[in-house]
């Protein structure tokens, strides 16, 4: 009896959040039906189209669904694991930004293709947290993080426009694009899709992540400052700054790496139009994902599902994609809705019993 | 008129939707929230904007713009004060929701071909006399309604800040919330209506981006202004008139590429567009603005 309620204590554990997931998942495609027969376009269509871009086939599942999840799922634990600390990054997207930049100018060097590759990743993961290092500093000094990283996401994105039409422009001059990384210097593709290596990585990443929030010291640390920063503090034991500016290096060192296996794996060339705003949607993916790494792996593909859907939705149905960023948006206030509406039931259900009043 | 006396016109109509929604964010900052979603109200103000000007002009255009922009802000008052959820991450996804919601509202309304969408610009007021001033007075005042209501803005903020029981009820829900509710104010109430004009503002600064510049909606068209207007107020140090000038800061780094294309340099202007980030950022490095700082900005009221 007591090991079978244990048993069904941990199975619950597991199983509710990969729950919310699912439920969240079908929340948003009710809302998205809602809004489509509002906006008077064809549901059946517009849904069959959804559902082809993203599960519907193998080549749609690895191809685009998989494809699209992986630097929101690396991006998002970026983002998860600096909220986890009360580190508000919201420069993701700056970060992965800089971390395709390093990317495509390590495949630039005189080396082996594969040892390129490696320099590519080791790059962007520097350069994203190079990125990430003057918020990290000026939130020592008192300044908000949210405020800085907004900054340097702009910095980012207009040093990216400046190099693709100065020192890292093509040859040809004709397009504010670098040039086309060569063959040896691409991330694997599994032969016939557009499947590539980094979808491992990621994967790998996030395992690893999950593993050392929840078994390692420094994970311990992590959770102690974010969930009270004065207490681990004045425990004594906890460097509180050293660890928000450590959380913070990590995390850009995660969006750097996202960009520069989007820019090894997919786009094989640095332009300013490399994100779609992945950095952004990683807020969302971490939300979701109420922060923990693991669970992040279903929501970056619930919204690699979505935004993949969204583009054969808009080419089969006519269907503007724009229907998909409300669902996203709206998922999110959702999400920052569940403990208020728990704590509501909460109280509601005390109440109830004999309350008398 | 010179190169130069153009330049100036162009930084001050670039200036113009900055200024408005940086007023706004002054006001909600000072108030103890960070509303991010701004970039939301400009693009739901620009929308409302474009199919107000369409449908019975620029005046129903820019009510509906400030509506609209209002309430995307009572939405996020909602959420950050009465329910207490992270103000940033509130924000962005007000961001996301209204840079969705405009994008296929807009499909909606003007259908695919909605690109042909055509609404005539309001032209500038010149003002006598004042506007022949050699070099800068074709700048000064021969600029859009919007302008002129953006520096009326500015400077009754200011005021309204520095010198009335209001705005002193309002900034102590920005330092000490607690204090200021123990003391009697209605932190809550204040709190919501400052994020309400400042939805308000940048809903205005979307409708001069559709009724002034460019006649047209297009999707995410707000560009990132929202951000920048948190970066004006950032750099202004959260005070009135440091807020003018930043946003005429950052209207003239934006105006520079007119500038370049007027003399025919081919210098990529990007690096110049760079430079009031690069500022703010050091603007904030430096004691005195981490100092000027709302003490209680992006934290919830407590009890």
């Amino acid at each position: 009896m007591t090991v079978g309620r244990y048993r069904t204590i941990a199975l619950h554990r597991l199983v509710a959040p990969a729950r919310g997931v699912a439920a969240i998942g079908g929340a948003a495609v009710l809302l998205l039906v809602a809004l489509l027969a509002l906006g008077g376009y064809d549901v059946t269509a517009a849904l069959a189209a959804l559902w082809r871009g993203s599960v519907g086939s193998t080549y749609a599942l690895f191809s685009a669904t998989l494809v699209r999840a992986t630097p929101l799922l690396l991006a998002g634990l970026a983002v998860a694991l600096a909220f986890r600390a009360g580190v508000w990054n919201i420069g993701a997207e700056g970060q992965l930004l800089a971390g395709a930049t390093g990317a495509i100018a390590a495949t630039a060097l005189p080396l082996p293709g594969p040892i390129r590759l490696v320099l590519a990743m080791l790059f962007a993961a520097l350069a994203g947290a190079l990125w990430a290092l003057p918020a990290a500093l000026l939130r020592r000094r008192g300044v908000l993080e949210v405020i800085s990283t907004i900054m340097l996401n702009f910095v980012a994105l207009n040093l990216v426009g400046y190099l693709v039409r100065g020192p890292l422009q093509e040859p040809t001059h004709a397009y504010p694009q670098s040039p086309t990384i060569d063959a040896a210097a691409r991330l694997p593709r599994i032969p016939g899709s557009r499947l590539h290596l980094g979808v491992g990585v990621a994967f790998a990443a996030a395992v690893a992540l999950g593993i050392v929030l929840r078994r390692s010291a420094w994970g311990f640390r992590v959770r102690a400052v974010g969930a009270n920063a004065g207490a681990a503090a004045s425990a004594g034991l906890i460097d509180v700054p050293r660890v928000a500016l450590e959380v913070f290096l990590v995390s850009g060192a995660l969006a750097g790496l996202a960009g520069g296996i989007e820019a090894t794996g997919v786009t094989y060339a640095l332009y300013e139009g490399l994100s779609p705003g992945y950095g952004y949607t990683a807020i969302a993916v971490a939300l979701l994902a109420r922060l923990d790494p693991l669970f992040v792996v279903p929501s970056a593909l619930l919204f690699g599902a979505l935004e993949a859907g969204a583009t054969a939705m808009q080419r089969d149905a006519g269907v503007p994609s724009a229907f998909v960023t409300v669902v996203e948006g709206s998922l999110v206030l959702l999400v920052l809705l569940l403990p208020t509406a728990t704590r509501a039931w909460a109280d509601r259900d005390r109440r109830l019993p004999g309350s008398g009043t | 008129m010179s190169v130069n006396g153009e330049f100036l016109g162009a930084a001050i109509r670039t200036a113009t939707p900055l200024l408005l929604a940086a007023t706004g964010e002054l006001v909600v900052e000072r108030a103890g929230l960070i509303y991010v979603g701004i970039e939301g109200s400009i693009l739901a103000g620009a929308l409302a904007a474009a199919a107000g000007g369409w449908a019975s002009g620029s005046a129903t255009g820019v009510v509906l713009a400030i509506l609209a922009g209002a309430l995307m802000a009572a939405l996020f008052a909602l959420f950050v004060v009465r329910w207490e959820t992270e103000q940033i991450v509130t924000g962005t996804a007000i961001t996301l929701v209204a840079t969705g919601a405009t994008a296929a509202l807009y499909h909606v309304l003007f259908g695919p071909e909605g690109a042909g969408l055509r609404i005539p610009v309001i032209g500038p007021i010149v003002v006598p006399w004042l506007s022949a001033i050699p070099f800068v007075g074709g700048a000064l005042f021969a600029q859009s309604v919007f302008t002129y209501a953006a520096v009326a803005a500015i400077v009754a903020v200011w005021w309204a800040l520095a010198g009335t029981h209001l705005g002193l009820a309002l900034r102590a829900c920005g330092e000490r919330p607690a204090a200021a509710r123990a003391a009697g104010v209605a932190t809550r109430r204040l709190r919501s209506g400052a994020a309400i004009f400042a939805g308000a503002l940048g809903g205005a600064a979307g409708a001069s981006l559709v009724l002034v510049q460019s006649g047209t909606f297009a999707e995410g068209m707000s560009a990132g202004r929202g951000f920048i207007a948190i970066a004006i107020v950032a750099l202004g140090r959260w005070r009135a008139g440091g807020v003018l000038v930043a946003a005429l800061a950052f209207g003239a780094a934006s105006a520079l590429q007119y500038l370049f294309q007027a003399r025919g340099w081919t210098l990529p202007y990007q690096a110049f567009l760079a430079l009031p980030y690069l500022a703010t950022l050091v603007a904030l490095a430096t004691a005195r603005a981490r100092g000027s700082a709302p003490a209680a900005l992006g934290q919830p009221e407590g009890e």
